[in-house]
This record gives C-alpha cells, structure tokens and sequence, in this order.
C-alpha cells in the first residue's frame, strides 16, 4: 500500500448524502475477478447512459475536473453494500483524499485498507469546500501528519483520526504482515479456548 | 457484584487475542463465509505473498449472487461463470468447503448459516458482505467486512477492530395482526433515518423482539446495516435454543451450549451509549418511496412533498428520488401500479416467509401484467417448501417458482427489472439501480409482495386477510 502524507490537489465536490456503494459501483461491474481498472465505471449510471454515452448533466464529465483528486460528498458517504471495489474505483479514477461529513463504518474502513485517506469534517466546511470547488478550480492542502485540510485563502480545519488509522496511512503497512508477528498470540488463544 | 454488562461486551472479551495502547482489539474471528463476489481478490493477495488460509475448518463458502435462478447450468454471462469457477479453484486450492451450485446446501450466505448451525450465539462471524448482522439474531457478533479484511481473515483468523459503541433499539408492546418483522424494522429506519446506527452495534431489546421467532428475527437483524449499523443482534433465548437443537453443526454437548449460551444475554442493569425506543402497537404495514430504506411510509400514507422536507439539501434529495422513482408527491402509496413481484433474498426468503405469501396468494391470480417470482432462499428451503406444496400454490396463482440465491435482490444474474418498471420486492435496498438500471424499487414484507401481486397495486394486507370481494 502506498503511503500517504500530505496531498494537494483539485477538489471535485459532489454535493449529495447517502452516496451508496452501488452507486460509486454498480453490481454490473463486480464480476471481475482482479483489483484494477475499477475507474472506468465509477459512478456508472450517474456518468454514463446505458449506451456508454456520457450525461452532459452529471458535472464529473465536466473536463474542469479532468485531474481531481480530492472528493467532496455530503453525509454517510459509502452506505450500504462492503463491496471494496468502490474504493478502489475511486482510487482508480483518481481520487487519494475523500471528505465529507460522515461515512458508513465499513466503507471508511474500507479506504483505510487501500491508502485513501477518508476525512470527517463538519458540515458548514464541507458546504464551503463544496461551494469553493464549484465556482472555479479549486485546490486544497491535505496533512495527515498535522490533521489539517488548508487552502491558499486561509481556510483551515482540523480533522480526527485513530492513531492506529493514521499509522497505516503514514507508513503504508501491510496489515497482515503486522498482525502474523502476533502470531504466537493467535497460537495461544486457539490453545487455550 | 460484578458490574452488568451487555452481549456485546462479553462477546467482545471472549475474543480478545491482542491488546494494546492505542490501537484496536485484535479479535479473534469463530467463522468466515465467503462468497465469489468478494472474495477472488482475497485469495489471489494470499497466493501473491505466498500466505495460506490459517482456519480452513472455520471457513465456509457458497455460490449464490451471481447464480442463475432457472435453467441452472446455462450460465449465459461468461464473467459470471469465472468468477463462480474461481471460487471453486480457490476453495480446492485452500482446502475450504464450499456448497457450489450443485451442492445441496448451496443458498444465500446468509440463509445457509443458521441452516447448517454454523451460525452460533457468541460467535464472531464475519463475510465480505455487508448483510452479516443477519447472524446477530442468534446472540452472535456479526458484520460485514471489505475484501481487504477478507484476506486478513483468511490469513490470521484475526481482525484489528475497535471497541464498538452499543445502541439499544427497545421495541415495546407487541405488533398487530398483519404487521410482519420486516415492517419492524422498516418503521425503525424510517423513525430514526439511514444513519443513527453508524459508529454502533444495535441490540434489540423489548417485548415485541422476544416474540419473534429465529426467521423473523434473522429479518430485523438482516436490515441493521440500512440504519448504518454494521452489526445487529439479539441475547439468545429459549427460541434461539429451540431453533439450533438438532442443527447439523450445532455443539454435540448441546445442554453444556445452552448453558453456556445463557451466560451471555445481556444483564439487568447493562448501560448502552444509546439508546431509541418504538411502540410496535403503533406500527402498520411499510411501503418504501424513495431510493434509501428510510424513505418509508405506512401503507395508508402518501408519498411526502419536497416542500415539507427539513432542509434544503433534504428536499433536493426528495425530489430527485421521487424523479428517479417517477412519483408525485403527496400520491396514496396505495394507488401505485407495479409491474413487478420478487419474494426473496436474505432478508425475506425463509421457509415461513414463503408459508406466508402462499398463505396470501392461494387460489388467487396474479394481476394480469404482473410478473412474480419467488426465488427461495437456499435450496433446502426450496426442498422443505416442495414437500408442503407451496410451490403448486404458488404456480397456480401464476408466480414463477425459482432456484436459490441472491437473484432480482441485485440483479447480478438474469434476473434484472427493466428500466423505468416497477417492482414490490421483499429485499432491504431500495437503492437507485439496484434490481436494475432505472429499475424502481419498492421494499415491503413478504405478505405486502403477495398482496400487491394480486392486486396490482399497494394494499393493506391487514384487511386482505378475508377475501375483498366474493
Ligand atoms: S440476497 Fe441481496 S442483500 Fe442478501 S446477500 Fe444476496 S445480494 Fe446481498
């Protein structure tokens, strides 16, 4: 996993709550057996016909956010199904850093095991990041070591994260190659119940 | 005295392998399903590394959402066919049992598990979908997990998890005549909105969830994640008991279980972080509008107005759900015509939510126009239903009789509502596109589907228990 640190970037904001999985993804593209080229269908049925033509309306077709990199969503981003092909399809098309006012647990989670850096604010600064990352190209400022999303206009938030969440991102971890040096641990607890 | 503490608690110190300052539990995982869509990734992460699946033993798989619900050999979709292949080679290549197509224990994950008994209280279980918190209907810790955490699993047998808040959900009173586990806990998520069990693990509690039976139980705990919950669950109790004795995997020791089992419902006295109450007396049949499970209406009520919504950005999301869901507001949820009927999945898709329906549609016909289907939801069910004719009552009021799995629940199959058409559906996401692109959903109970087959329309199962006319 690629660690990250800090990332300044273009903000696509994508002012809607209960973004669900099925729409970052739809169940159509789940079939694939590998990790990669998830991108093309990020939100699918937002972005395309069924045809495949693109839907002028939809503003991630706009060319003004050709190199985003930074998504700005309303409340419980990624409810619904676990499928972790939504964050992959968000890393694939493009985007390290997603914010917004709240997540469902398992997608959050989810970002985590793939070095994206989901980020809570509170939602009169996501308003402003919204409103900001509309009217022109907007780019911000993420630290992870500080905990702070900045812009070039003096907007400053401090964001949570678990000490332990904030690791793995910094250092990029292997999670599973952390957990097997416990394994004497697991040896005992299955000896002993 | 010790000082009480709920289920989640003590199954949370039972399964504590690791613990240290500043970071989560490393908790030990009792059993892992695992199904083709969410698991290649996983196995393949293994075989790169050069890791094995630590608990084969503990590790159980099944085939069931891309599978073809008719002609159940012609896959037609070759993607389909290779990720169901993949599971197989996996499965051989790990040493995991696994119920394929064939098998005669194949069904929906989470219809096999409490089936076969693997589903226990106290249990840890996890599976790479979301609907996991079905299990906690027996007194088990269960939830979904991403495929990331799949892999971990099958490597360590472990999971790094944080401590969870707890959210009691008290359900007072009891629930009237014709108004099913599945209208419980629809009118909950309606109440209390698609999030306040995000950052939670529901326990249900109160008169009306210790009158449920396992099935109807397995029904409120399935849709705990649509209220943002990752895990649901109920203390086991003489019904709990009941419902696995005998079970194939059930303990040996069975009485030495059941007392064990009884250590962990939750004590008098417990504290919960939060807690919501409803009186299920007040409760009627639930009709969902919109494209969320909290866009959810009694059956006598109409579809609400953008105007009455509470903010600005709650009426943009009204309007453009009842666009998508091609609905006027203030329209009689009862006035509207589907063209679609689909009894299933592991929400609904158990032998007494069959008994049920076929207890509504008996010698009745499907409205002319309408096309039902009732896809059990594991082949035992199939069998268990067969062999008391609900099948023949079903066929005859002209419903299509399928074979087990996920099916027209998310249309990862042949079985996809077109766009644009209408479908009562007795699933738990209602979500745009989800039976199909532009497909519009609407979630009710088993007993609302069979009404509304006959109909044609929405009605009040409540009063359709008689015949409406003669
Ligand atoms: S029936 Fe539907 S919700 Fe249940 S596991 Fe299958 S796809 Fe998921």
């Amino acid at each position: 996993m690629e660690p990250i640190k800090k990332h300044k970037g273009l903000v696509y904001p994508l002012n809607r709550s209960n973004i669900d999985t099925d729409q970052i993804i739809p169940k159509q593209f789940l079939k694939r057996i590998e990790r990669q080229g998830f991108g093309q269908f990020l939100f699918f049925n937002w972005r395309f016909f069924d045809d495949g033509t693109p839907r002028e309306n939809f503003s991630l077709n706009d060319d003004k956010y050709n190199d985003a990199s930074i998504l700005v969503a309303g409340e419980n981003f990624g409810c619904g199904s676990s499928r972790e092909h939504a964050p992959w399809a968000l890393q694939d098309f493009g985007f390290k850093v997603i914010i917004a006012s709240s997540f469902a647990d398992i997608f959050y989670n989810n970002c985590i095991k793939n070095g994206i850096l989901p980020i809570v604010l509170n939602e009169e600064t996501v308003q402003k990041l919204i409103v900001n990352g509309s009217n022109e190209k907007y780019d911000i400022t993420v630290d992870l070591e500080r905990q702070i999303v900045e812009d070039e206009n003096g907007l400053q938030a401090t964001f949570d994260i678990t000490p332990y969440q904030r690791q793995m991102l910094l250092n990029g971890w292997d999670e599973i190659a952390v957990t097997l040096t416990h394994g004497d641990k697991i040896d005992l607890y299955e000896s002993t119940h | 005295m010790k000082t009480p503490k709920t289920i989640v608690e003590k199954i949370w110190e039972r399964h504590v392998v690791h613990q240290e300052e500043g970071k989560p539990d490393l908790l030990y995982i009792d059993l892992h399903l695992v199904h083709e869509v969410t698991s290649p990734q996983a196995f393949e992460g293994l075989r790169m590394n050069g890791r094995s699946v630590r608990r084969p033993d503990k590790t159980y798989a099944t085939m069931d959402h891309n599978v073809p619900t008719r002609e159940r050999h012609i896959i037609r979709d070759q993607i389909s066919k290779t990720q169901m292949d993949t599971l197989k080679q996996n499965c051989q290549q790990f040493g995991i049992s696994l119920a394929d197509i064939d098998h005669p224990d194949q069904g929906i994950v989470h219809v096999i598990g409490p089936e076969l008994g693997l589903t226990q209280p106290g249990k840890t279980i996890v599976c790479g979908d979301s609907h996991t918190s079905t299990h906690g209907a027996f007194g088990a810790l269960a939830f979904g997990i991403g495929t990331s955490e799949v892999e971990h699993v099958l490597a360590t047998q472990t999971l790094w998890q944080a401590r969870p808040k707890t959210l009691n959900v008290k359900v007072n009173g009891k629930l009237g005549l014709g108004v099913t586990a599945k209208d419980l806990i629809l009118a909950i998520i309606a109440q209390n909105g698609v999030r306040f069990g995000t950052g939670y693990v529901i326990e249900y509690t109160g008169e009306a969830i210790r009158n449920l039976s396992m099935e109807e139980r397995m029904t409120v705990c399935n849709m705990s994640i649509e209220a943002g919950a990752r895990a649901g669950l109920i203390s086991p109790d003489k019904t709990t008991f009941e419902y696995l004795k005998g079970k194939r995997h059930s303990p040996e020791n069975y009485e030495e279980a059941v007392a064990n089992w009884k250590e962990l419902a939750t004590d008098n006295g417990a504290t919960y972080d939060a807690t919501v109450e409803i009186n299920a007396d007040e409760i009627e049949p639930q009709v969902t509008w919109g494209t969320n499970p909290g866009m959810c209406i009694p059956v006598s009520a109409s579809v609400p107005h953008p105007e009455a919504a509470a903010s600005a950005n709650a009426k943009e999301e009204t309007e453009r759900a009842l666009e998508y869901m091609g609905l006027e507001a203030d329209q009689p949820i009862s006035s509207v015509n589907i063209e679609h009927v689909f009894i299933g999945s592991c929400t609904n898709s158990r032998l007494s939510d069959l008994r049920k329906a076929a207890d509504i549609v008996s010698g009745k016909k499907v409205k002319d126009g309408v096309q039902a289907i009732v896809v059990p939801g594991s082949h035992s069910v199939k069998t268990a239903a067969e062999a008391e004719g609900l099948d023949a009552i079903f066929k005859q009021a002209g419903f299509e009789w399928r074979d087990a799995g996920c099916s027209m629940c998310l249309a990862m199959n042949d079985d996809v509502v077109p766009p644009g058409e209408r479908c009562a559906s007795t699933s738990n996401r209602n979500f745009e596109g989800r039976q199909g692109n532009g497909a519009r959903t609407h979630l009710v109970s088993p007993e609302m589907a069979a009404a509304a087959a006959i109909e044609g329309h929405f009605v009040d199962v409540r009063n359709y228990k008689q015949p409406v006319t003669n």
